[in-house]
């Protein structure tokens, strides 16, 4: 009887402990409903901006000098087809 | 117009010339420091992207209503230099939010909204190359539609709560940086330049193609 009394009460404490080995676990931080801004972290964890900044006009420049060369693409290749079809029709009316 | 095009080419590339000295020589904002002078072309395309869709509007409404075929052309071109100045628009937008809130994208309204405009307008060149007949109409209805989106864009930051500046930042820049607002007009002004010689580069290879289908038909015949 008394080793049961004794057993009961090491099982009360070993939950006991346990209980308290829970509630002192970190509790994961309360949901935001926003991001935080990179300027609030430490300045270790900052970007660099240059990269982006040299990243933007760079891109910039690209798209602009891309989207040109596809309109002088584009152009070349009608003026070429209407060369051709000149050419056929003076061809055409040439053998009639 | 063609007497104009050389000397505003000249002017644009002056100013673009001008402008990365410009942004080098405005002050810095106090919080983002460096990575703030993205706003200065950031801001600009669209400015330029905000005349691009209504200049793609109009045209719409030119050829839909009273079958104007030039205005049609004009509306193409327009929205083809949208879906560039917004992909630009997009792009480093997304390079500024990364440093300045340490995120690449957020699914917030101005955003979400600009994102939706990029999908309006290049769904209307989607329609454009493979809608066949009739094709004309639906895109002009498409760019009508998107080009009315613009303005909620723009006013989205003032009446949803975002992450975005609000539009509040350019009345306060005139009155407490005036240097920092010369720049972004300057640079507003060589954007939406560039954009008139795009169009009209743009226009003049839809006209040689309408060109070229009339030749087609007159050989066909």
């Amino acid at each position: 009887m008394k080793l049961l009394r004794c057993a009961a009460f090491a099982m009360m404490a070993l939950m006991l402990s346990a209980q308290g080995g829970w509630a002192s676990q970190p509790q994961p931080p309360p949901a935001t409903d926003g991001f935080v801004a990179a300027n609030d972290l430490p300045p270790t964890e900052q970007l660099p901006a240059g990269p982006f900044v040299v990243g933007a006009y760079s891109c910039f420049l690209v798209l602009m000098v891309g989207y040109a060369w596809s309109i002088a693409r584009r152009l070349n290749t009608v003026e070429k087809e209407m060369r051709t079809l000149e050419q056929r029709q003076s061809r055409g009316s040439s053998t009639r | 117009m063609r007497k104009l095009f050389t000397p505003l080419v000249v002017l644009t590339a002056a100013m673009f010339a001008y402008a990365p000295i410009a942004i080098a020589n405005a002050p810095y904002e106090s919080t983002m420091l460096l990575v703030q002078k993205i706003f200065y072309f950031h801001l600009a395309t669209w400015m330029a992207l905000a005349v691009a869709v209504s200049v793609c509007a109009v045209g719409s409404a030119m050829y839909l209503f009273k079958g104007n075929e030039g205005a049609d052309r004009v509306a193409f071109a327009a929205a083809e230099l949208a879906v560039v100045y917004c992909t630009f628009g997009l792009i480093s937008g997304s390079l500024w939010g990364r440093k300045a809130w340490g995120v690449w994208w957020q699914w917030d309204a101005k955003l979400t909204m600009a994102f939706m405009l990029e999908m309006i307008f290049l769904g209307y060149l989607i329609v454009r190359k493979y809608g066949g007949p009739g094709a004309e109409k639906l895109s002009a209805a498409m760019g009508i539609f998107g080009a009315a989106t613009a303005p909620f864009i723009y006013k989205s930051a003032d009446w949803w709560r975002t992450i975005h500046p609000q539009t509040s930042v350019m009345k306060t820049l005139g009155k407490n940086a005036p240097p920092m607002w010369n720049v972004v007009w300057f640079c507003g002004t060589a954007f939406v330049l560039l954009f008139l010689i795009l169009l009209a580069l743009r226009v003049g290879l839809e006209e040689r193609r309408a060109e070229l289908d009339r030749l087609y038909l007159e050989a066909e015949a």
